[in-house]
Order: structure tokens, then C-alpha cells, then sequence
């Protein structure tokens, strides 16, 4: 939008500014004339709390790497010389080990608001797709910055995740070797890993976070009615049912951050480890490549597809399965075939549906947690069959899918 | 549009395009290749000794060859005995897609009938599988006839390092090249032929 054609000043320092950069023009085009639907509500909070989060990951990575060395001799050492010497290191360390598990909190939230209102839809499946991208992204660098304190689940998760690549057919055992940089998980796998965990995929979704935004804001915004607001506009071409994002929203995402802020500073400081979830006990040991942990498993965010691969009893099976859960995602946006955007306006089969499918999700997350015996194994097997049979039916279900009529505009509550 | 595409520059154009490609991939090897393992990390994975005079019958032994746990077992006669009647519950009992050297492929997997090397590592994700020696039944197996149980997917495999049908693990425990020096010394990392 924002049509008039020269910003309002022309003269002085913002003119001189806005002549050679339009800062102004941007400003306008993204927060005080980017227009947003009017009925905005909870589930909208988590996409600018992912931004926040992203923030308080770079700034205190940052520090933290001013006091660690990735050093396979030194790394555990230098953890726990942050925690006890560096002066308040040990709540800039807190902050960004919590501000992990936050941010998968809050991108599950953001990916589901998505579910609920289809906001994947068209035109919104780059979003959707770049959305993705980031979250594979976000689970790299997850999984990399785990290793860096070089504990001894970093060491063995470490170990079993390169396995996986092992998977691949035919160069599966070199793949291993290259990943790894030697025979064995080492100095050199912590070394290049330390490298991807701060320099290259921080790069990656910092850039990937600007597309996913500029592609949101090329197309606008959904919303709860899952309604286009662009396709009623006054005559001076602004949504009837839209709002400036600035301030509307910055106002109401900044009560957001406060009650984030409110539970998440809770947590870092009086349950920094959310009793071994957020960091797990056997990471407080030493990296030893002789002892195994009793129970290998990876942090929370990963456990829903870890119960998955731990499903199947082979491992190049398992390792595609898993894979398979997260690459059916990105086309959800051609698996869902109904014209009707939000679940508002869905009938009850798809709101069973989609409630037992994200129940299937958070059970097998905990199952992914526990020990495997046979009982939790069988349950692993139904709810991931149940995962990709979700997806089936949404694909066969939504093509003649019975639904409420959908308004023009957006009514007021 | 089309109307004026001039025919002669778009094949310079998609011609170029391809050998800049082409000089991309090449550029790109160095960065690739530079992910291997360094000279120095080749020079650390040479062969090592171990002394099994004092491994007892029904003893393993554990050293570190390449960072990574290999068993040493010195196995009983009442070990080695069921080996055979084993043969219908395993998932490969001939180890046919086992990475081993040819001088094991016989029921032992193993140069010497007693005496067993096997890479500590299970094939499922890497996690290293404990040493259950004894012939009882066992929580993860009533009718356990001694092996290795791996905790983290509950992977079994008999004395001779191979895995039981039902486990997560596809593939028999590695067998490393080995060879014996003399009577007590055994060397991992070196099949003794070349030599």
C-alpha cells in the first residue's frame, strides 16, 4: 500500500534519508500502513514472540561464545566456567538454553494457529513453505547447539543422529565419515558444528525469518474467519476490515510479550532445566565415548519423531519414516483441498480430526521420552500410522467436504 | 516477447549459464572435501594392542580402537555350544550383509572358536550394547542364551555379535580386521595379511 506518493517530508535530514533509502516507504509499508485483519486473537502472539525469541538467541549466543571454546578437551570445562565464573554467564547461558525450548513452544503454537485457520492456504503457501523450511532449519541448529556443551548426551545424541545418515543407500558409511570428520564423533565434529551453530544457520534463518515475512506481507495476513479482507477495500484501496499493524498490533503483541516474558523468566530462574527436560541430567556429565547413557533420548522438541523412528523396527525404514513426517507437511498446503480456510467454518469431522491429530502429536512426543518396552512401542506403531493416515483422509475428505457458508466481512463480536 | 529473442545470444547466454555452473561445482569440491577426515584424524585411527592373557573364560574384555568400544570375549564352551540352535531366531544367522573380513565367516565369527572381536557399537543407532554372558532368562528375554542387549532400542544379539529377529538393529555386529600377534597378543585395526 501506501500510494501517497513522496513520504511527508522532503526536505531536511528525512528528506536527504528518504531521497536515497526509502526508510520511510518501508516503515510505512510493514508496520504504520500494512494493514492486518481486525480480529486478531491469542494464537496471533506467537508469531511475533518467535521474532522475540530469535532475538534473545542471537544476542546471548553471542556473549556465549565470547567465553566457550569448541574444544573437545575444553567444551564441558568451558560450560561450567561460564555457569560459575563469568559474571552473570550463568543467566545469559540460562537464557538462551531456555529460549531453545521456548522457541519450539512457541513455533508448535504458530505452526498449529496455522492448522486451525488454514492459514496455509492460497495464496499463502510460500508462507507456508518458507514457514517449514525455518523449522527444519530451527531443528539443525537446535540439534547442533546441544553438542556444543560436549556433556555425554550431547556426545551420544550426536552419535545417533549422524547414524541416521548412515541410512542413505550405498555412501550411507562414508556419509557418516563426512559428516562426522573422523572415524568417530571428535574434536573435528564439534569443531565444524560449533561453525554451522553460529555462523551459517543463524545466517540462514535470519534471512529465511525476512522472506517468510515479506511473503506474509505480499499477500496479507489470515486470520480467525480465515476471510480475505483485500477483497473489500474503501476507495482508498485500505481493507474495511483491516487495521494498521502499527499500532494496533504492536500494542497488543507487547501485552504478549510481557506475559511471555512473565512465564519464560519464571522458568529461567527458578527451573532453568524444567526438571530435565529443558537440559537433561546425563548432559551434566562429561562427554565418554566408552559409556553409553542408560536412555538415550533427544530434548522434547524432538521426541515426537523420535518416537517414529523408534517405531519401526528397521533403521533405513525408521529413518524414512521420520523423515517422511516432517516432508508431508510442506504439502499440506495441496493435501487440504477445501475452499474453506478456517476451522470456524469446518464441519465436526475435521475438528475431531485435527483435535486427535495434535493429540497423536503430544503423546507420541511423550512416548519418545520414555524407555522402549513393548506396550509403548505398539502405541509408538498406531499413532504414527494414525500421523499419515491423518494427512490421507485430509486429502480424501476435504475434496467434497460438507461446510458452513463463510461470510463476506468480518462481523463484529 | 518471444518475438524477439535474438536465437544466437540465448544459446551464448544458456551456454555460458552452463559452464559457469559447471565451474561452480568444481569450486565447490575443496569445500566439500575439506569435511573428510584430516591426515591427522587417518593417523589416529591406526591399529592398537591388546594383552588377553588375563582375559578369564567368560570375561570380555573392552579396548578402543578408532574412538569406539571393541569387545574382546574369551567365551566358554557352553557359549559357543548353542550358537547352531540360535540359528532360526536371528535376523542374518550366515552374515551374509555383516561388514566383516572373509577369515570370520564361519559360525563363530571369529579367527580363533573362542575367542570373539567384535565392534561394540549397535548397528541400529551406535549406542553400545552391555554384556549379558549368563545363560538365564532375562527381563528383555526368558529364553536368553548369553549376548549383548543394547538399552537404548533394545537391540539382542547372541555371542557371535548377531542380532535376533524383533530388534531394531538390521545389520550383525561389526567384526574389525584383527589379527593374533602371538599366543596373548591380538592386534585391532590390522588383518595381518598385507603385513
Amino acid at each position: 500500500m501506501g500510494k501517497i506518493a513522496s513520504s511527508s517530508s522532503t526536505g531536511g535530514l528525512g528528506g536527504w534519508i528518504n531521497a536515497r533509502l526509502p526508510v520511510t516507504q518501508f516503515y510505512k509499508d510493514h508496520l504504520s500502513e500494512y494493514y492486518a485483519p481486525k480480529n486478531f486473537n491469542f494464537w496471533y502472539f506467537f508469531g511475533s514472540l518467535a521474532l522475540l525469541v530469535l532475538v534473545n538467541q542471537i544476542l546471548t549466543g553471542i556473549w556465549l561464545t565470547m567465553h566457550y571454546k569448541p574444544d573437545a578437551a575444553q567444551a564441558f570445562g568451558m560450560v561450567e566456567y561460564i555457569m560459575r565464573d563469568v559474571p552473570w554467564g550463568w543467566l545469559i547461558r540460562y537464557l538462551h538454553t531456555t529460549g531453545a525450548s521456548a522457541f519450539f513452544i512457541v513455533i508448535y503454537f504458530h505452526m498449529f494457529r496455522g492448522l486451525l485457520y488454514g492459514s496455509y492456504k492460497k495464496p499463502r503457501e510460500l508462507v507456508w513453505i518458507i514457514g517449514m523450511v525455518i523449522y527444519l532449519a530451527l531443528m539443525a541448529e537446535a540439534f547442533l547447539g546441544y553438542v556444543l556443551p560436549w556433556g555425554n548426551m550431547s556426545y551420544w545424541g550426536a552419535k545417533v543422529i549422524t547414524q541416521l545418515f548412515g541410512a542413505v543407500p550405498w555412501v550411507g558409511d562414508s556419509l557418516v565419515e563426512w559428516v562426522r570428520g573422523d572415524y568417530l564423533i571428535s574434536d573435528a565434529t564439534l569443531n565444524r558444528f560449533f561453525a554451522l551453530h553460529v555462523v551459517a544457520l543463524p545466517l540462514a534463518i535470519v534471512a529465511l525469518v525476512v522472506l517468510h515475512i515479506a511473503a506474509l506481507h505480499t499477500v496479507g495476513s489470515n486470520n480467525p474467519e480465515g476471510i480475505e479482507i483485500k477483497k473489500h477495500k474503501d476507495e482508498n484501496g485500505k481493507p474495511l476490515d483491516g487495521i494498521p499493524f502499527h499500532p494496533y498490533y504492536t500494542v497488543k503483541d507487547i501485552f504478549g510479550v510481557g506475559m511471555f516474558l512473565l512465564i519464560f523468566l519464571f522458568i529461567v530462574f527458578v527451573k532453568p532445566d524444567m526438571g530435565g527436560l529443558f537440559l537433561e541430567h546425563d548432559n551434566y556429565v562429561p562427554a565418554n565415548p566408552a559409556v553409553t547413557p542408560e536412555h538415550i533420548k533427544p530434548v522434547w522438541y524432538f521426541t515426537p519423531f523420535y518416537a517414529m523412528l523408534r517405531a519401526v523396527p528397521d533403521m533405513q525404514m525408521g529413518a524414512l519414516i521420520m523423515a517422511l513426517a516432517i516432508v508431508v507437511l510442506f504439502f499440506l498446503p495441496w493435501l487440504d483441498r477445501s475452499p474453506v480456510k478456517s476451522i470456524r467454518y469446518r464441519r465436526w469431522p475435521f475438528k475431531v480430526m485435527l483435535s486427535l491429530f495434535a493429540v497423536a502429536f503430544v503423546i507420541l512426543g511423550w512416548l519418545g521420552m520414555q524407555g522402549a518396552t513393548e506396550l509403548y512401542k505398539l502405541m509408538a506403531q498406531v499413532l504414527t500410522a494414525f500421523y499419515f493416515f491423518y494427512f490421507i483422509w485430509l486429502f480424501l475428505y476435504s475434496r467434497n467436504e460438507k461446510y458452513h457458508e463463510v461470510p463476506e466481512r468480518i462481523e463484529d463480536h | 516477447m518471444t518475438d524477439n529473442v535474438n536465437k544466437s545470444r540465448r544459446t551464448l547466454l544458456l551456454s555460458t549459464g552452463a559452464v559457469g555452473v559447471v565451474g561452480a561445482g568444481f569450486a565447490a569440491v575443496p569445500f566439500l572435501k575439506s569435511w573428510l577426515p584430516s591426515e591427522r584424524a587417518k593417523a589416529a585411527g591406526g591399529p592398537v594392542k591388546a594383552d588377553i592373557s588375563k582375559v578369564e573364560p567368560g570375561q570380555m574384555l573392552n579396548v578402543l580402537w578408532r574412538g569406539q568400544p571393541v569387545f574382546l570375549v574369551n567365551r566358554t564352551k557352553q557359549q559357543t555350544d548353542v550358537l547352531e540352535s540360535l540359528n532360526d531366531k536371528l535376523k542374518d544367522p550366515e552374515s551374509e550383509s555383516s561388514i566383516q573380513p572373509d577369515y570370520v565367516n564361519n559360525i563363530f565369527r571369529s579367527r580363533k572358536d573362542n575367542f570373539l572381536v567384535v565392534v561394540g557399537i549397535c548397528t541400529h543407532l551406535g549406542c553400545s550394547p552391555k554384556y549379558y554372558p549368563d545363560l538365564v532368562p532375562q527381563q528383555f528375554d526368558a529364553e536368553w542364551k548369553g549376548g549383548f542387549f543394547c538399552p537404548c532400542h533394545s537391540s539382542r544379539f547372541d555371542i557371535s555379535g548377531r542380532v535376533f529377529s524383533g530388534s531394531p538393529a538390521s545389520r550383525n555386529l561389526d567384526v574389525p580386521p584383527y589379527t593374533f600377534l602371538d599366543e596373548n597378543t591380538i592386534e585391532i585395526g590390522n588383518d595381518g595379511e598385507q603385513a
